[in-house]
């Protein structure tokens, strides 16, 4: 899987790295920006596909180090969980809990509407990468 | 059939045993009820669907005691005889599940209060019978007739399941013992036709006689059993049941006294053309049971009383007559009445059997159908439209006399035969039925005072009033009995020239059968065609007939919707927006015509570009984002799959499809203008106003749009991003699981 | 600007419907991708065009600015082209495992489950 040029390969890099924070900055912006769970996972995805381009699937497999569909099994996962720990609670299904973080000067949010969003972001980049993989590998 | 039952074990062995000890048991539990029910009705409920007031209820009265007696004594001879008539064979025992599960349905389809009940029960025996007419499913022709058994049948019940539903509809109610006068209601016709159908369909009356003795190709026990004494007589117990709350109309009498006179007359004259002994059996079956629908038309007491009386005494004669002709059968290895001379010395206990039951068919005193023939008499002489009813049992009494001379007296006369010099009669086992039977006709032409209280019950029943049933050999001279004595003349004068009446009508035509057949592959012709027709197996054909659809639903909501509101001010247009109608327009269009795949591509990508360019003006950033993220990840798939794929041929050498491009153009206008009344139609904004208006309160989110996915909506959310990851391991599966390894299809 | 929209919507809907009714399944594809455009603005603009003001709620305020863009159809249009892409790469897949085994893209050719004519 050579046949694309050292240059492409060397900035294929940095680009995926790049699109990778990039697609994590959109996941997480979301909520108060233009972004969201299922822009960052189609970002995350592009920058996954470009490095398979230019160096083949079997690197990028080795760079995912887990299979694509384990990674979206486990955001839809991750989104029930989401959903269910409301229930736990005594709270209805996929009601949003938050928590806030106070310190001097502002506050960080935590909530399950985030953890929501991973799964979606996680299902999305999983579901796409699972199919485009296998499509370039019987090609 | 003739098969040798030397090696039988006795009673067909275990199974055997249990079959007839089943039937024995029942019927000795009946008898015990007699007196019971010759007081009144018994009426036994228990919830079966209680949330929609359905209980299953079993009613004992005259009528159903004497039926269910009747299926069950005879079902007993019935078994006992074919533990030694089909013992032997195999297929015994599936034989013998069919024959019980008969039983049960037949019993149900007497004892059930519930007219659903009954119904089911109704079909139980018709699907129980279309098994036992196919037992010999070798052969094409039993398989055949079963069908037809079952087709004609079947269809019936359907009408009578259609006229049960219409019953409660009038009625309120689904019990037999609740049910009011339905003559008066408004859905009477309705109903009468339908459950009329039902009725004339199971009972063979003209015109759907013509399965009756095609059913005939079922071994003789079940001829005996199912198409004589029991399952036929099924629409004459519902016309009997529905009598008190359907009967008394003009419809009612004229339908059942024409139809019944027509069968009973019809049929015993086609008897008379038979040389089987079954056929003629059968055919005279079909005259008893035209004659029984006659009576209940009539409806007066004396008729009523002489149905029943002949009902029953119908059952005896012909269930011993049909196993008589097994006897035969398997005596000589034959059932032609013309290769049959002389079997009195070689068969005298079937010859004794054969002839006390011939003689109750005949009518002959003092024999059970002499009384039943003078009762039904009495009815026809005092009935309205007395020269009719009459007629039509006086010429049906003449005929069935030469009948039972045909196939219970001449083949045991007479110098004897090639086949009767190695006959043999049959065992115990099979002579204990016709025997019992035969004797029973002669004991209550003697002593008919035993059967009165029963069958006082049975004829009070079918009238819905109280019966003093009184039965007698010798009731003085009156016109019934010169009729008796008219028709034993002329019955002795047909049956002298049965030979030449044979031959005279032989020169009429094969009957319904032909007609049938052609009604069935009519049937199968057009099934098939109809599903090469609208299953052709070409998917431009399926997508044509879909859209087309879609075309005319949309033409009749445009001219539905009338004229479009004129709400829209063109005046805003800027250049940006008709750049991004052009892209979008060209786009499609170029996709549409384009042979070149490349082509292909970059015109739709140009089309996704001009959608997210139409997100962005009017203010959905994350939607533009999603569309063109979508738009590069579609390409990458297209290119990567095209590597593999062939290109695009010219379809069907013409570049344009003149009918598909005039489809998809009136489509694309019509959605034009309905999307314009989309537009223009007020919108309710209610539900956007509460994300609006909660988004940052309730779920700290500024992006109202990402709130909504990931807060309110989640729940839908979350069955996206499942449907989303199903697709995706879809497409594992089909890529990585599985290979079409065949070879070349088919 | 609701009536170019509605042109719009017209003739990716009569491109869609014309390249579905084509013999080979590859032009199908091509249509199954422009109806779910057409759908998805359909479905937006159904929801009215409110020109340059996205739903957003600015920052310290409680409530969007009145005459914000109707964010109720957006929301519903961007799960629906993520889940249109979904079908549209297993449909792809489907009709490359097609022409695999039956060497074909001709749906008239493609006759495993019905009887030769």
């Amino acid at each position: 899987m050579s046949s694309t040029s050292l240059i492409v390969r060397a900035a294929t890099r940095v680009l995926t790295g790049l699109l990778l924070v990039f697609s994590i900055y959109m996941l997480l912006r979301g909520h108060n920006e233009p972004g969201g769970g299922f822009i960052g996972g189609l970002i995350g995805a592009t920058g996954f596909i470009l490095y398979a381009i230019a160096h083949g699937c079997r690197a990028t497999r080795q760079a995912l180090r887990v299979e694509p569909q384990m990674i979206a099994a486990v955001g839809l996962g991750v989104a029930l969980l989401a959903g269910v720990i409301p229930l736990l609670i005594g709270d209805q299904l996929f009601h949003g809990l938050w928590a806030f973080w106070r310190y001097e000067g502002g506050y960080v949010p935590f909530s399950t509407i985030l953890v929501f969003d991973v799964g979606v972001y996680l299902v999305v980049l999983g579901s796409v990468l699972t199919i485009v993989l296998a499509l370039e590998e019987e090609v | 059939m003739a098969g040798s039952s030397h090696d039988a074990p006795a009673l067909g062995g275990p199974i055997g045993i249990v079959s007839i000890l089943i039937p024995a048991a029942l019927f000795a539990w009946l008898c015990t009820q007699i007196g019971a029910v010759t007081q009144g009705p018994v009426l036994w409920t228990m919830d079966w669907v209680p949330s929609l007031g359905v209980e299953i209820g079993f009613l004992l009265d005259g009528l159903s005691l004497t039926f269910a007696l009747l299926i069950t004594g005879i079902g007993t001879l019935i078994t006992l005889y074919s533990s030694s008539y089909l013992g032997y064979q195999a297929h015994y025992p599936r034989f013998v599940a069919y024959l019980l599960a008969f039983m049960v349905g037949m019993l149900g389809l007497v004892l059930s209060d519930n007219l659903l009940a009954l119904f089911v029960f109704w079909e139980v025996t018709t699907i129980s019978s279309y098994l036992l007419i196919g037992y010999l499913a070798d052969d094409p022709k039993s398989r055949r007739n079963a069908l037809q058994a079952l087709l004609v049948t079947g269809t019936g019940g359907l009408a009578f399941l259609a006229g049960i539903i219409l019953i409660a509809a009038a009625a309120g109610t689904f019990n037999i013992s609740e049910l009011p006068d339905l003559t008066q209601s408004l859905l009477y016709p309705g109903i009468f036709v339908l459950v009329v159908l039902g009725a004339f369909t199971k009972s063979a009356q003209v015109p759907f006689h013509f399965w009756l003795p095609n059913a005939m190709a079922a071994p003789t026990p079940v001829s005996a059993y199912l198409h004589s004494a029991t399952m036929v007589k099924g629409g004459v117990y519902l016309l009997a049941r529905m009598n008190p709350s359907m009967g008394g109309t003009d419809a009612w009498f004229w339908t059942l006294t024409v139809f019944g006179g027509v069968t009973a007359v019809f049929a015993s004259v086609v008897a008379l053309k038979q040389t089987d002994i079954k056929q003629v059996l059968a055919w005279t079956t079909l005259m008893a049971l035209g004659t029984l629908v006659l009576f209940i038309g009539v409806g007066t007491p004396y008729a009523i009383e002489g149905m029943v009386v002949f009902l029953v005494v119908h059952a005896f004669y012909k269930a011993a007559l049909f196993m008589v002709a097994g006897l035969i059968d398997h005596g000589t290895g034959t059932r032609e009445v013309d290769r049959l001379r002389g079997l009195a010395g070689k068969m005298p206990f079937t010859f004794a059997a054969a002839l006390l039951a011939g003689a109750s068919m005949a009518g002959l005193p003092p024999l059970f159908g002499f009384i039943g023939k003078e009762f039904l008499y009495k009815g026809a002489l005092e009935s309205p439209g007395t020269l009719w009813v009459a007629g039509c049992a006086f010429a049906a009494s003449a005929l069935m006399f030469a009948a039972a001379g045909i196939v219970a007296f001449r083949p045991f006369t007479g110098p004897r035969s090639v086949p009767a010099e190695t006959a043999h009669d049959g065992d115990a086992a099979m002579l204990a039925g016709p025997l019992l039977l035969a004797a029973l006709g002669l004991g209550f032409g003697l002593f008919p005072d035993v059967t009165e209280p029963l069958l006082g019950a049975m004829a009070g029943a079918v009238l819905g009033e109280p019966v003093a049933l009184d039965l007698y050999l010798y009731g003085g001279v009156n016109t019934a009995l010169i009729l008796s004595g008219a028709t034993f003349a002329v019955g002795l004068v047909l049956y002298l020239l049965h030979g030449s009446i044979r031959r005279g009508l032989q020169t009429f035509g094969e009957g319904a059968d032909p007609a049938w057949d052609r009604l069935m592959d009519g049937v199968a012709a057009g099934a098939k065609g109809l599903a090469n027709f609208v299953q052709g197996g070409r998917l431009r054909v399926y997508v044509f007939v879909t859209f087309s659809t879609l075309a005319v639903m949309l033409a009749a909501t445009l001219i539905r919707a009338g004229t479009l509101p004129d709400l829209f001010e063109l005046e805003e247009l800027r250049i940006k927006h008709w750049a991004v109608l052009i892209f979008i327009v060209a786009g499609a269009g170029l996709v549409a015509v384009t042979n070149s795949r490349m082509t292909a591509v970059a015109s739709l990508g140009v089309v996704g570009v001009g959608v997210a360019l139409v997100f962005i003006i009017f203010g959905a950033p994350d939607v533009a984002i999603t569309q063109l993220l979508v738009e590069v990840l579609q390409v990458v798939l297209v290119a990567v799959a095209m590597l593999k794929l062939p290109h695009m041929k010219p379809e069907n050498v013409k570049t344009v499809r003149g009918k598909d491009m005039i489809l998809s153009l009136s489509i694309g206008a019509m959605v034009t203008l309905v999307a314009l009344h989309v537009m223009a139609t007020p919108l309710d904004l209610r539900i956007t106003e509460y994300f609006e208006a909660n988004s940052v309160p309730q779920a700290f989110g500024r992006n109202i749009v990402n709130v909504i996915l990931v807060d309110f909506r989640a729940l839908d959310t979350f069955g996206e991003i499942a449907v989303v990851l199903i697709a995706a391991l879809g497409a594992y599966g089909l890529l990585r699981g599985t290979r079409y390894r065949g070879g070349s299809p088919r | 600007m609701e009536p170019l929209v509605a042109i719009m919507v017209g003739a990716l809907t009569a491109g869609a419907v014309y390249l579905m009714l084509a013999r080979n399944v590859l032009r199908f594809l091509f249509g199954l991708i422009l109806i779910s455009n057409a759908a998805n603005l359909l479905i937006f603009a159904s929801g009215r065009l409110t020109p340059e003001s996205p739903p957003l709620v600015p920052y310290g305020a409680d409530v969007p600015p009145p005459g914000v863009a109707n964010a109720l159809p957006q929301a519903l249009v961007l799960t629906a082209i993520v889940i249109g892409f979904g079908l549209f790469a297993f449909a792809l897949v489907l009709v490359y495992r097609g022409y695999q085994n039956l060497g074909t893209l001709d749906s008239d050719e493609m006759r495993i489950a019905e009887p030769k004519e």
